[in-house]
């Protein structure tokens, strides 16, 4: 990979108990999470940890409850502890940080958004979305126009002066992202930031975050445990079980590969038509091609090509990329890409 | 013979015990009426006393009886009183002082200024004109019966007693909701503060300062009455929602900021509850205090049980009840402002 790195996580441990380093040696000795539980009394939260997240990329991070997810999420800006384990930020470990250089890298380099939204409720909208710069001692004044800016960004415009329970749940999670977004950090931090939300103003919510994230290329660490959000957010996918990283990569690669039944099981329920883009399933060549029933974008996905083809399976795309070819995309593949068929034709299918 | 002699010889203390001559010192009751009655008590099995400190003392003189514990408790105080005078008087000059010049102050205003200073208090406080009015309405009636001077003196020394507590209470509640030992450590101390009888507490007081001094009941208010608003200010700063604190923390608040930005406002609602309760606890103790020379409505109770007074003690009994409602209603008031503010 070519992109940047801006958060890495290195053998990352964590084990909430009260011995966890003697719990650690056990972990290393290769006791499982539920056998540490019973045996020793302490909970496996995270075990060996390796994400590299990359620079003005969204990151998503699935798994279900319990999984370890916001305990990860909460070592980003040392809300909790490692037990073992090192996190770049930067290039720079923050575990060295002392508690001025913590505080630094929380007011101006990381912000975040929270599953129930987390607003001060004696302050106003206004104020909520200026929290970082009157954390740094500015008056309301000096920071109204750029929280004001914000809120108008994120479609709040003229409700400054309320309080947050004069708002609704969608509403005050526009605040919280407002909040984040006034304290000009270029990483952004979001546990579960949907979550509380109604499927319909999810989907509004994801959209903004979408038209934020193409203006502002933040560094994005999403948590979900959805995996249709995870998918329309994800550049980056990481895919958490029992404190550890079952699969991680592209999604779409994820999806056609799945590393296990665990990830199996995730993605068997998905309309991949919707889902999975002409890029993953073509087969790759720039040399041209005689015969061609037309071309497609790399990035369209496979439901709006079959409707193109009106089902026909005998069909060949030319698969273009800002006008160029770079693939060609055959029905007869596509199609087979659609049923979550055996791991060993897949795997042959995308190599 | 006593009951328990065979413990005494049993075990070889007899020596100890300096002979046989049971019945030296002080003779507990029932060995008294033995002796006069002249008979040998052969006691039965059923009557068998329990081997209390008397009963004990009964075969062994050298055993000591249950009284001089009691008197070995007193001697014990005296002992360290004056020591304690030194350290206890000074640190609570400042209170009498308070309390004198309170008392004072509230005296001093003439009626037609302390009323409606009083009702403009509650309004501000309460946002509510028909509040204001009930606040003049009662004072101009305790003054119309002639109770405006008692009324005072009891406001005068709730309000310096009540403040006293929120001063001292809520730092102590915000110590105990920062630290759990700390809070494990108080717990016993307001538990015990809060069902020990205020006469309990009066009498080492009573010995510790001169009945005359104002500090004497100031001091016996403030510790029955500061328990609620330590609890509540512990309880408060606890339930603030752990999700709040985490956004403060994660975006880079100190401990200092997080506290008086956060905490503090969001534990209002429970601390403002627990100002209330000590406002009435206060009441409660002023009218015990009497007995200790605090003025007020309080006296005048007193009066009418010392001398059967019933209708002085009926009067002022419905006049502390009339302060009561007053104060509650002002700050219950406040607390609904608080409310609504937040929610
Ligand atoms: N303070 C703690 N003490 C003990 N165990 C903890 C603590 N915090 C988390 N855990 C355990 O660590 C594991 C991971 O918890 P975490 O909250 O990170 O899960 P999650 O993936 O965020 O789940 P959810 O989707 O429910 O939010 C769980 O087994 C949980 O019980
Ligand atoms: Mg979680």
């Amino acid at each position: 990979m070519t992109d940047e790195i801006k958060i890495s996580i290195r053998n990352l441990y964590k084990i909430f108990g009260d011995a966890p380093e003697k719990a650690l040696a056990h972990v290393h000795a290769g006791m499982s999470k539920a056998d540490l539980l019973e045996q020793e009394n302490h909970v496996l939260g995270l075990n060996d940890i390796n994400v590299d997240m990359p620079a003005g990329k969204t990151t998503v991070i699935m798994g279900l409850s319990g999984s370890g997810k916001s305990t990860l999420i909460r070592h980003l800006n040392r809300l909790i502890e490692p037990t073992a384990g090192e996190v770049l930020v930067d290039g720079d470990n923050i575990l060295t940080y002392n508690a001025r250089q913590l505080r630094d890298l929380r007011q101006h380099r990381m912000s975040m958004v929270f599953q129930k939204f987390a607003l001060l409720p004696h302050r106003t909208v206004l104020e909520n979305t200026g929290l970082a710069p009157s954390i740094e001692g500015k008056k309301t004044r000096a920071y109204a126009d750029e929280a004001t800016k914000w809120l108008d960004r994120v479609g709040l415009q003229g409700l400054g002066d309320q309080y947050p329970h004069q708002l609704s749940g969608g509403m005050q999670q526009r605040v919280g992202i407002a909040r984040a977004l006034t304290s000009n950090s270029d990483i952004m931090l979001m546990d579960e930031a949907f979550s509380a939300l109604d499927p319909l103003i999810r989907t509004d919510m994801q959209d903004l975050l979408i038209d934020l994230q193409a203006e502002l290329h933040k560094t994005i660490v999403f948590i979900t445990h959805d995996l249709d959000e995870a998918l329309k957010l994800a550049d980056h996918l990481v895919i958490l079980k029992d404190g550890f990283v079952v699969q991680q990569g592209e999604p779409q690669h994820i999806l056609l590969n799945p590393a296990d039944p665990y990830i199996e099981d995730f993605v068997g329920d998905i309309n991949r038509a919707r889902v999975l883009r002409t890029r993953s399933v073509m087969e790759k060549t720039e040399a041209p091609v005689e015969g061609l029933d037309g071309e497609v974008d790399h990035d369209d996905t496979l439901e709006s090509v079959i409707s193109m083809a009106e089902g026909d399976t005998n069909r060949h795309y030319r698969v273009m990329r800002d006008g160029r070819q770079v693939g060609v995309l055959h029905m007869r593949d596509l199609v087979r890409a659609l049923v979550p068929s055996e791991r060993g034709t897949d795997r042959a299918l995308a190599s | 013979m006593a009951t328990y002699d065979f413990v005494f010889d049993g075990l070889g203390l007899r020596e100890w015990c300096g002979g046989d001559d049971a019945g030296g010192g002080l003779m507990s009751m029932d060995a008294l009426l033995s002796e006069t009655s002249g008979e040998a008590t052969e006691v039965s099995a059923w009557d068998t006393p329990f081997p209390s400190l008397d009963a004990l003392n009964e075969a062994c003189p050298a055993m000591p009886q249950s009284r001089d514990l009691t008197s070995g408790l007193e001697n014990g105080f005296l002992a360290i009183k004056d020591g304690l005078q030194v350290v206890v008087d000074p640190l609570t000059q400042p209170l009498s002082w308070a309390l004198t010049n309170a008392l004072w102050l509230m005296q001093a205003v003439p009626w037609w200024l302390m009323i409606p200073i009083l009702m403009i208090v509650s309004f501000a406080v309460g946002r509510s004109l028909k509040l204001a009015g009930l606040v003049g309405l009662s004072f101009a009636f305790l003054a119309f019966i002639d109770y405006y001077d008692y009324t005072m003196q009891t406001l005068a020394i709730i309000f310096v007693c009540a403040f006293i507590c929120v001063l001292f209470g809520v730092p102590i509640g915000i110590a105990m909701a920062r630290n759990d030992k700390v809070q494990r450590g108080m717990i016993p101390v307001l538990d015990m503060l809060q069902t020990l009888p205020p006469f309990v507490y009066l009498i080492p007081l009573i010995f510790l300062f001169s009945v005359t001094e104002p500090k004497l009941y100031g001091i016996a208010i403030i510790l029955y009455a500061i328990v609620p608003v330590v609890r509540l200010t512990d309880l408060g700063i606890r339930m603030v929602d752990k999700e709040v604190i985490e956004a403060a923390d994660a975006f880079g608040m100190t401990e200092r900021q997080k506290l008086f930005g956060v905490q503090i406002p969001l534990a209002l609602p429970n601390i403002m509850a627990g100002v209330n309760q000590t406002i009435m606890m206060s009441l409660a103790m002023v009218v015990i205090a009497s007995l200790v020379s605090a003025p007020g409505l309080g006296v005048l109770v007193l009066r009418g049980i010392r001398s059967l007074e019933l209708g002085v003690g009926l009067v002022s009994g419905f006049g502390i009840v009339l302060l009561a409602i007053i104060l509650d209603r002002v700050t219950k008031a406040a607390l609904a402002r608080i409310n609504a503010s937040q929610h």
